[in-house]
């Protein structure tokens, strides 16, 4: 790991999805390393939740990784076609973590994603079709163009969209949560943040009031080993992300974030605690950013062979697949259609994405408050329908050409 | 001498300040190994050393709050916001610790809180703010936003030399598109002093940042049309304002257009319209104009963004309906 790779230890040093309250860990700190994870996945006991997942249920978190992987895959492409509008964002060896969780939820729970949880949101009912809509940023996309990549949500399927600011959905989701308990409904909701999201004032107080107030929420803190370049010794002194439970005195646990029934597991536990009035939970998922930041992004200060190490050691697919097979019985050709089909999916996504129309400019005017519902044009731009004229020059303003910095 | 970008300038600026004083330190999120987000600070972690370029946990309050009090100490700590827009989350400390800590406790805050401004880059509304107009409203926190390379050199320097608390929104549009010679020696440019980009005779642009380029380009292009002598003023400076600069280009052209990329209403267009309105009143031929950003957070399409930010276009229909009064 960085620095200087003295302090060498698992994810937390207990087997992951153990439970921690009031203990401090045993003094070694969390560092990744992917060469760690021995087998396909720790072998789970009858009583886990994920023993009660059909066949059918445990095929189905297969598809939605695969979705997950592809379709980023295809944005990929899109991007270097220069058809995506600003900054791509990769999960790559994420997935598991994304999917898991979210699959532990009900249709009436609300998650909150983050930008490495497309597969959440793909879960929660989100479309490839408006995914590419949104990142080519289309008139008809979910947004309307108006918002970036997967900054996108939907309440009635059950996903509330993130904005950049670190932290903030933390105290936005205790608010869903409040909600929910002040209705006496049966719902939960689920709230992701990245290790250096933890770093924030928003996290802290968010997570502080929903414990305090003994809210239905799962905090998930995804601890992939960076913050853009920020490796998480320089994020925390904490021994480990999950410690931090303790502070908030909330029940905390660990999971191998690319074990994707392990991360269903211990996500159920902790949406029935909170079902059952048990309040906040906050879950370390330890796993690990393949990637960039974003597309822009080379890695220079990621150590040689790391990655490497990750992708042929623990990609959380390549270990699901052993599990469909030994466990599940799958064949190579059940997979291979799986694959085939979410190919299809994307392909058909894509058809109609590109298709799709860029806004108009007056709808920009749409929507700042319920009352007015309508902007009206500044002085300048009275009679006219679009705000740039042909005789601008078309090799400077208003054309982004630089992939330097991240959005 | 090789020109250099604005980005570069911005660099040699932290370099050359770094190496004259030892007071002088950078804070901020992937400053170090990565040198930033935009590559700002790119090289200085391997000339300066880890403890006067410090990666920091994403805190903002916690960076901001730690150079006010690293400055009472006496150090010259140089923050950087990844991108100008959080700095929305050091709001609390920077209107209600830092703007007032000389005045109410004789406590001296000198640093500067620099990073990315601005639009016309398809950031959407989290990558692309213009937030100078909160804190130009802040007594006790002076706002510089340069537009040239020469400037943003020169005005870094000051700022880091300055007592105060300088705010230095950087226009990322402009990290790698302007360039400029730098002058010979330690350049400084003093803040709180407009700069006349253009000099002309009919009307008055009153700008800063990115939209300076637009006014120029606006300014040929109506010298090409219409004939008409355009007068641009880069501001340089947004807090404290230069009166006089603003004045004098007032009652040369009698006719004023006031250009900012940031929105309309709290915008300093309309601090500097009132200022006009109340100095030189008798010097006007026309009322004075404004060409802003719509009231919209700031959207991420191209279309979109395009309608919603001032273009060329929009400053060539202003000046010719003050022309034509
Ligand atoms: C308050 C705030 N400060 C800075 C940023 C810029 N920024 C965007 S993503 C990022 C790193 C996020 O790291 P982490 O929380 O670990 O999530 P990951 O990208 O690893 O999933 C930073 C610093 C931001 N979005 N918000
Ligand atoms: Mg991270």
């Amino acid at each position: 790991m960085p620095a200087s790779g003295k302090r060498k230890a698992g994810p937390g040093n207990r087997e992951p999805g153990t439970e921690t309250r009031g203990a401090s860990g045993n003094g070694k700190r969390a560092e990744l390393d992917g060469s760690r994870f021995p087998g396909p996945r720790s072998q789970s006991a009858s009583d886990r939740a994920s023993a009660k997942l059909t066949r059918d249920q445990k095929i189905d978190l297969y598809y939605w990784m695969r979705l997950t992987r592809s379709l980023e895959e295809r944005l990929v492409a899109l991007y270097r076609q220069t058809k995506v509008v600003g900054g791509l964002f990769r999960s790559l060896g994420q997935e598991a973590d994304a999917v898991g969780s979210a699959y532990a939820l009900e249709r009436r729970d609300i998650l909150s994603p983050l930008i490495r949880n497309l597969g959440s949101m793909l879960v929660k009912g989100a479309t490839p079709l408006e995914i590419l809509r949104q990142y080519m940023a289309k008139g008809d996309s979910p947004t309307r163009g108006r918002e970036l990549n997967i900054h996108f949500g939907d309440t009635d399927r059950g996903f509330i969209g993130q904005i950049s600011p670190l932290g903030d959905m933390v105290p936005v989701m205790a608010g869903v949560t409040m909600t929910f308990k002040m209705r006496r409904q049966d719902r939960v909701g689920l709230v992701y943040v990245g290790d250096g999201a933890t770093s924030t004032g928003a996290f802290h107080e968010g997570i502080n009031l929903a414990a305090v107030q003994r809210l239905p929420l799962v905090v998930i803190v995804e601890n992939n080993g960076y913050a853009y370049s920020t490796p998480i010794s320089k994020q925390t002194a904490a021994r480990q992300f999950v410690d931090k439970a303790i502070g908030y005195g909330v029940p905390g646990a660990q999971a191998d974030g690319n074990d994707v029934l392990a991360v269903y597991d211990v996500t159920k536990a902790a949406v029935d605690r909170a079902r059952s009035g048990g309040g906040v939970s906050l879950i370390e998922v330890m796993t690990y950013r393949r990637k960039g930041h974003a597309e822009h992004d080379n890695q220079s200060y990621v150590p040689a062979g790391e990655i490497d190490r990750w992708a042929a050691e623990n990609d959380p697919l390549d270990r699901y697949r052993v599990v469909m097979r030994e466990e599940l019985g799958a064949t190579d050709e059940e997979i291979a259609a799986i694959d085939a089909r979410v190919v299809r999916d994307i392909d058909a996504a894509t058809d109609e994405a590109e298709k799709s129309p860029p806004p108009d400019p007056l709808d920009a005017l749409i929507g700042v408050y319920a009352d007015p519902p309508r902007e009206r044009p500044l002085w300048f731009r009275e009679g006219t329908d679009r705000a740039v004229d042909v005789n601008e020059r078309p090799e400077g303003w208003g054309t982004w050409s630089g992939r330097t910095g991240s959005v | 001498m090789a020109e250099i970008t604005y980005l570069e300038a911005l660099r040699e600026a932290l370099v050359e300040e770094m190496d004259r004083d030892e007071n002088v330190f950078c804070m901020g999120e992937d400053i170090g190994a990565y040198g930033g987000a935009f590559k700002v600070t790119d090289g200085l972690l391997s000339r300066f050393g880890e403890s006067r370029v410090i990666d920091t946990p994403i805190s903002e309050i916690g960076i901001v709050g730690a150079a006010a009090g690293a400055g009472h100490m006496g150090m010259r700590p140089v923050v950087e916001m990844q991108f100008i827009d959080f700095i929305a989350n050091a709001y609390d400390i920077l209107t209600n610790y830092v703007a007032t800590a000389r005045y109410r406790a004789f406590l001296p805050c000198p640093m500067v809180v620099r990073g990315p401004s601005g639009g016309y880059v398809r950031g959407g509304p989290f990558h692309s703010q213009n937030p100078e107009a909160g804190f130009i409203h802040t007594p006790g926190l002076k706002v510089v936003y340069p537009a040239t390379a020469e400037d943003a050199k020169g005005l870094m320097k000051s700022a880091i030399r300055d007592d105060d608390c300088v705010l230095f929104f950087e226009h990322k549009y402009l990290y790698r598109r302007i360039k400029g010679e730098m002058p010979q020696g330690d350049h400084t440019v003093p803040i709180g002093r407009a700069r006349l980009a253009r000099e002309g005779r009919d009307v008055s642009i009153i700008t800063y940042a990115a939209t300076v380029w637009k006014a120029l380009e606006a300014a040929e292009q109506l010298e090409a049309q219409d004939g008409l002598s355009v007068e641009v003023l880069d501001l340089r400076t947004l807090a404290p304002l230069d009166d006089e600069a603003i004045f004098a280009t007032v009652r040369k052209t009698n006719r004023v257009l006031v250009l900012h990329e940031d929105t309309r209403t709290g915008g300093i267009a309309g601090e500097i319209t009132s200022r006009i309105n109340e100095s030189c009143f008798e010097w006007l031929d026309a009322p004075v104009l404004r060409v802003t950003a719509h009231d919209i957070p700031l959207p991420y399409a191209p279309s979109l963004e395009d309608f919603v930010l001032p273009q060329t276009s929009d400053i060539v229909r202003a000046v010719r309906r003050l022309a034509a009064y």
